[in-house]
C-alpha cells in the first residue's frame, strides 16, 4: 500500500492541497479497504513534514476522521491513529488542533478495544499529543486516558508495553500535579515490576518513566523507592543497551537530589559503586547523569561524601575531567569534586591527591572553555583550596595561579605551616618559600597578612636570603664595606 | 586712747555732784588717786560706796566745796583730762589685755566644750558606725559564703555538663566509630555489589553467546539439509571429501547426520478465529493424528473384511462439506448484522450514537428535500401515489418472503461413503 513514497521530498504547497482534495473523498468512500488506504496516506504525508500536516488539519480532515474512528473497524481505527499521531508530533500548536476537534475522547475508547494494534496507535498518539507542554498532557489526562495506559502497561505484548510507558513518561514530565495523576492510578508497581523485562527498549521507557515521576518532588520520590526498585535497578546499570545505562543513571540522581535520607538509602544499596562502574564504561553523553548524582549525593552531608570518595569516585570523576571532549559534561565533572571537596581537610586531601586540581586551574584559565565550564571550576578550587592542608598538591599552585586563587593558596600555607615543622622544611626546600617572597602584594591587604604569618614562622635570616634583590645588597655591601685598616 | 577727753563727761561730772552721791564705779581703776580733788580724793577713795551723812551738813559742805571747786575749774578741767587720758592710755592696753585675758579663757572654756562635744560625738558615731558595720559585715559573710557555694555548684555542674558533652557529641552526634564501621560496611556492600552485577554482566554474556551458538548451529543444520545432494556417494566422492584429504571435512559428517529437506509448501499462518470447517476435522491435539503424507505403499492389509486403508482415512478425515444452505445462507447479510449489532452490544460502553461535534452546536433546522415536501408540509409522495399500503386489508401481518428457502436433495450427492446406487 505505498501510494506515496516517503523519499519525493519537493512537496510545494499547491500540490499539497491538490493532494489533500484526492484523498478527503476516498475517506468517506464505500469500500472499506480505500478508506484504510487513504487514511495511511495521509498518515505518512502528514508523519513526513509538518507543513504537510497543517494542510491535513487546514483540510477539515480531521473531524472526520474522529467521527469515523468510532465506528469502523481495526484496521481504519489503526490508520486513523496513525494519521492523529503525525499530525500531533510537530508541534503543539497542531496537537491544540488534534483536541479541539474532540479526538481525545475517541482515542481514549481505542485505548479499550480488544485489538493489541489499535490500542497501541491510540497510545502513540496520545503520548505525542501530551508531550509537548502541561495543558496538553492535562487535557489527554482529563481524557481519562491514565487507567487506560495503565491497564496497556499490563498487557502481554512488549510493543504496547513501550508505547505506554512512554505515554506515561510523556504525561508525568510536565508537573507535579500530573506526576500525582499517574501515580494515583498505581502506575508505579506496574513500571516496578516492569524492570526485569528483558527487552531493552522498554526498559528504556520504563526507567524514563519513573524519572520523570520520581524528579518532581521528595514524596514521589519516596513513593518510587518504596516500590522496592533498587537494587533490581543497578542491575539496568549494567545492561549493553547505552540508553538503559542512562535512564537507571538518570532515575538514580531523581531521586538523590531530593534529601539526604534517600541519597542515604541509595549509598547503604550500593549505589554508588555501581554508578562509579557505569560511569567508567560508557562515554560521552551518557556518564553525565551518573556525574551529577555523584555531585549530588556528595553535596548533602560529609558522610555522604566520604561514602563516595571510599568508593573510589574521585579517580573516576578526575578521568571524566580530563578525557571528556565537551564543556558541560567537564563542568558537572567539575561541579561534582567541587562537591565533594567542600567539605573537611579530608575530604579535599581525597581530592587534591589524584591531581586534579591542576587540571581545574588549566580549565579555569584556558581562553576555550565555555562561561559556565570557567565559573564551575573556579567555585570547585576556591571550595576544595579553602579546606584543603595537604601541601604537596598547593605547591604547584604557587606558581601559576592568578592572584585572587593565590590569595587562598597562600592562606592555606599560612594556617599550616605554623604548626608542622616538617611541612616547614619541605616548603624552604622545594622553593615555595622563595617564591612567596616574589609575590608582590599591597601592604594590609589579606595576602601581605598571609605572607608575613608564613614569614613569621621562619628565621629572619631565611627570610632575608630568599627575599628577591637579596643577592644585590649584600654586593652592596661588598662595595661599600671598608676593610679594617692594619 | 590715751588722751582721749570725754569733754561731755567733765560737763555731767561738773553739774552732777550733786548726784555724785550715787557714786562711782567707773572711775579709779588702779586706785591711784590726785591730791587736789580731796572731795574727789574722798569719793574715789571710797569707790562704790554710797557716802551716807546727814543732808543739811553735808549741803553746806557741799556748797563750799562747790565754791572752792568752781575757782579751781579750769585746772580741774585739765588736770581730770590730763589724769583721764593717762589712765585713758593704760585703759586701753588694760582694757586690750583684760579681752585678751578673758578672751583666751574662753576660748578654752569653749575649747573644752567643743572637746568634750567631740568625745562624746565621736563614741556616738563609733558606736553606731559598729553597729553599721556589723551588719554590713553579716552581708559580705553571706554573700561570700553563697558565692562560694555557686562557685562550688558551677564547677561540679561544669565538670557533669563536660563529661555528659562529650558522651553525648561521641556517641549521638558524631559517632567515629559508628562512622567508620559506617563506611567499612558502605564499601562491603559497594564490593558485593560489584561482584553481583559482574556476575550478571557475565551471566548475560553467557546467554547471549549461548543463543549466538544456538542460531549458528539452526541456520549451519538448516544449511546442511538444505545441501543433502552434496553428499558422497560410494562412487562419487563428494566435495567436502575429496580422497586427498586424510580426514573428511566437517561439513562431511554434518551432512550425513542431516536429514534431507522436502520442499515444503509456505505455512499459512494459523488464524486465530476458529471457523467452522475446521472445527469438525478434528484438527486439535486432543483428537485423532492426521498426517499429511499418505501411509507407506507396503503396508500389510489388515486380516478381514477390511476396507482399504486409505479409503478409510480419506473418509474419516474428510473436512466438513457444508451444504450450500448452511456455507452461504440467503440471510447472510441480515445475520452479519445480527452478529456486528451483537458485538457491538457487548464492547461498546455507551450505546448512544456519536455525534459529531461540528454539527452539534449548529442549531439548523432539517431542510426535508424538495420533492416530498409543500409548502404545507412533507408531501406524500411515495405512499399514496405509487402503492398505497392499507394495514387494515392485509392477509396476515408477516411480510411475504421474497427468496424462499433451498432444500438440499442433492447436496449429498457423490459424497456418501456407499457406493450403492452409483452409476458404473
Amino acid at each position: 500500500m505505498h501510494l506515496l513514497p516517503e523519499d519525493q521530498s519537493p512537496w510545494i504547497p499547491n500540490r499539497q492541497a491538490g493532494v489533500m482534495s484526492l484523498l478527503r473523498p476516498l475517506l468517506l468512500d464505500v469500500v472499506p479497504t480505500i478508506q484504510q488506504t487513504a487514511a495511511l496516506a495521509l498518515g505518512r504525508l502528514a508523519n513526513y513534514n509538518d507543513d504537510l500536516a497543517e494542510a491535513v488539519v487546514k483540510g477539515d480532515i480531521l473531524p472526520q476522521l474522529v467521527y469515523s474512528l468510532a465506528e469502523q473497524n481495526r484496521f481504519y481505527k489503526k490508520a486513523a491513529a496513525f494519521v492523529l499521531r503525525a499530525v500531533g508530533k510537530h508541534s503543539p500548536q497542531l496537537a491544540q488542533a488534534i483536541v479541539d476537534c474532540g479526538a481525545l475522547d475517541t482515542l481514549v475508547i481505542c485505548l479499550e478495544d480488544f485489538d493489541p494494534g489499535v490500542k497501541e496507535a491510540a497510545a502513540w498518539a496520545l503520548g505525542y499529543i501530551a508531550r509537548h507542554n502541561a495543558e496538553l498532557s492535562q487535557a489527554v489526562v482529563d481524557a481519562g486516558a491514565v487507567p487506560l495506559l495503565v491497564l496497556c502497561i499490563q498487557e502481554p505484548e512488549v510493543a504496547l508495553k513501550r508505547i505506554a510507558a512512554s505515554a506515561l513518561s510523556d504525561i508525568s514530565k510536565h508537573s507535579p500535579e500530573l506526576a500525582q495523576t499517574v501515580v494515583d492510578a498505581g502506575a508505579i508497581a506496574h513500571l516496578a515490576q516492569m524492570i526485569l523485562n528483558p527487552d531493552a527498549k522498554l526498559k528504556r521507557q520504563i526507567l524514563s518513566a519513573l524519572s520523570q515521576i520520581a524528579k518532581h518532588s521528595v514524596d514521589l520520590a519516596e513513593m518510587v523507592v518504596e516500590a522496592e526498585i533498587f537494587p533490581v535497578v543497578l542491575t539496568c546499570l549494567k545492561d549493553k543497551d547505552e540508553y538503559v545505562k542512562k535512564n537507571a543513571s538518570t532515575l538514580i540522581r531523581e531521586i538523590a537530589k531530593h534529601t539526604p535520607e534517600l541519597s542515604q538509602l541509595i549509598v547503604n544499596a550500593g549505589g554508588v559503586a555501581a554508578v562509579i562502574d557505569c560511569i567508567g564504561s560508557c562515554k560521552g553523553n551518557i556518564r553525565l547523569p551518573g556525574i551529577m548524582m555523584l555531585g549530588y549525593v556528595a553535596a548533602h552531608s560529609e558522610n555522604l561524601a566520604m561514602a563516595v570518595i571510599i568508593s573510589k569516585g574521585v579517580p573516576q570523576l578526575s578521568l571524566c575531567l580530563s578525557e571528556e571532549p565537551e564543556d558541560h559534561i567537564k563542568a558537572a565533572a567539575a561541579w561534582a569534586l567541587g562537591q565533594i571537596g567542600r567539605h573537611t581537610p579530608e575530604h579535599a586531601r581525597a581530592v587534591a591527591v589524584t591531581n586534579t586540581l591542576p587540571v581545574l586551574l588549566s580549565l579555569y584559565m584556558s581562553t576555550e572553555s565555555s562561561e559556565d565550564l570557567q565559573v564551575k571550576s573556579k567555585k570547585a578550587i576556591k571550595s576544595i583550596l579553602q579546606k584543603c592542608t595537604y601541601l604537596p598538591a598547593l605547591e604547584p599552585f604557587l606558581y601559576d595561579a592568578p592572584p585572587n586563587i593565590l590569595k587562598h593558596v597562600v592562606g592555606q600555607f599560612s594556617k599550616v605551616l605554623p604548626h608542622d615543622s616538617k611541612a616547614r622544611r619541605l616548603f624552604v626546600t622545594s622553593g615555595g618559600l622563595k617564591k612567596v617572597q616574589e609575590i608582590k602584594a599591597e601592604p594590609g591587604s589579606l595576602l601581605q597578612e598571609y605572607i608575613n604569618s608564613i614569614n613569621n614562622c621562619y628565621p629572619e635570616e631565611i627570610v632575608r636570603y630568599y627575599s628577591p634583590g637579596y643577592s644585590e645588597t649584600l654586593l652592596q655591601r661588598v662595595d661599600s664595606y671598608q676593610p679594617l685598616a692594619n | 586712747m590715751i588722751g582721749t577727753f570725754s569733754y561731755a563727761k567733765f560737763l555731767k561730772f561738773l553739774y552732777s555732784v550733786p548726784e555724785a552721791e550715787r557714786g562711782w564705779e567707773k572711775s579709779g581703776v588702779n586706785g591711784k588717786l590726785t591730791a587736789p580733788l580731796d572731795w574727789l580724793y574722798g569719793l574715789v577713795r571710797l569707790p562704790g560706796r554710797r557716802i551716807v551723812t546727814p543732808v543739811v551738813n553735808q549741803m553746806r559742805e557741799a556748797m563750799a566745796t562747790l565754791a572752792r571747786l568752781q575757782a579751781r575749774s579750769k585746772a580741774v578741767g585739765q588736770q581730770y583730762y590730763f589724769r583721764n587720758s593717762v589712765v585713758d592710755v593704760f585703759r586701753k592696753k588694760e582694757n586690750d589685755a583684760a579681752v585678751k585675758i578673758q578672751n583666751w579663757f574662753r576660748g578654752c572654756r569653749v575649747r573644752a566644750y567643743i572637746r568634750h562635744l567631740h568625745r562624746a560625738a565621736i563614741i556616738v558615731q563609733k558606736w553606731w558606725r559598729s553597729y553599721l558595720s556589723r551588719q554590713h559585715y553579716q552581708l559580705v559573710v553571706k554573700l561570700a559564703y553563697y558565692t562560694m557555694k555557686m562557685n562550688l555548684y558551677n564547677e561540679m555542674a561544669v565538670r557533669i555538663q563536660r563529661r555528659w558533652r562529650g558522651y553525648k557529641i561521641r556517641k549521638y552526634c558524631f559517632d567515629y566509630f559508628y562512622l567508620k564501621e559506617y563506611l567499612r560496611a558502605v564499601t562491603e556492600t559497594n564490593d558485593a555489589i560489584r561482584d553481583a552485577l559482574e556476575e550478571f554482566a557475565e551471566m548475560k554474556e553467557r546467554e547471549e553467546k549461548k543463543a549466538a551458538l544456538e542460531r549458528e548451529e539452526k541456520k549451519r543444520d538448516y544449511q546442511a539439509r538444505k545441501m543433502h545432494y552434496l553428499l558422497s556417494t560410494k562412487q562419487i566422492p563428494g566435495i567436502y571429501n575429496s580422497p586427498f584429504r586424510k580426514d573428511p571435512d566437517p561439513w562431511e559428517l554434518r551432512l550425513q547426520k542431516a536429514k534431507p529437506l522436502t520442499h515444503q509448501r509456505p505455512r499459512v499462518k494459523q488464524k486465530h478465529s476458529i471457523s467452522l470447517t475446521s472445527w469438525l476435522a478434528c484438527t486439535s491435539n486432543r483428537s485423532f493424528p492426521r498426517s499429511e503424507i499418505l501411509p507407506p505403499i507396503n503396508r500389510k492389509q489388515c486380516q478381514g473384511p477390511f476396507r482399504d486403508i486409505a479409503e478409510v482415512l480419506e473418509q474419516r478425515y474428510k473436512p466438513l462439506e457444508p451444504t450450500l444452505r448452511e456455507a452461504e445462507p440467503i440471510n447472510e447479510l441480515k445475520e452479519a448484522r445480527e452478529d456486528l449489532r451483537r458485538q457491538e452490544w457487548i464492547r461498546n460502553v455507551n450505546d448512544n450514537m456519536f455525534l459529531p461535534f461540528s454539527s452539534y452546536h449548529k442549531n439548523e433546522k432539517y431542510v426535508p428535500s424538495m420533492h416530498s415536501s409543500s409548502k404545507y408540509g412533507p408531501n406524500s409522495y411515495g405512499c399514496q401515489r405509487f402503492r398505497d399500503e392499507n394495514p387494515k386489508k392485509w392477509i396476515c401481518p408477516k411480510d411475504f418472503q421474497t427468496v424462499l428457502p433451498s432444500f438440499d436433495l442433492f447436496s449429498k450427492y457423490g459424497k456418501l461413503y456407499s457406493k450403492a446406487g452409483q452409476i458404473v
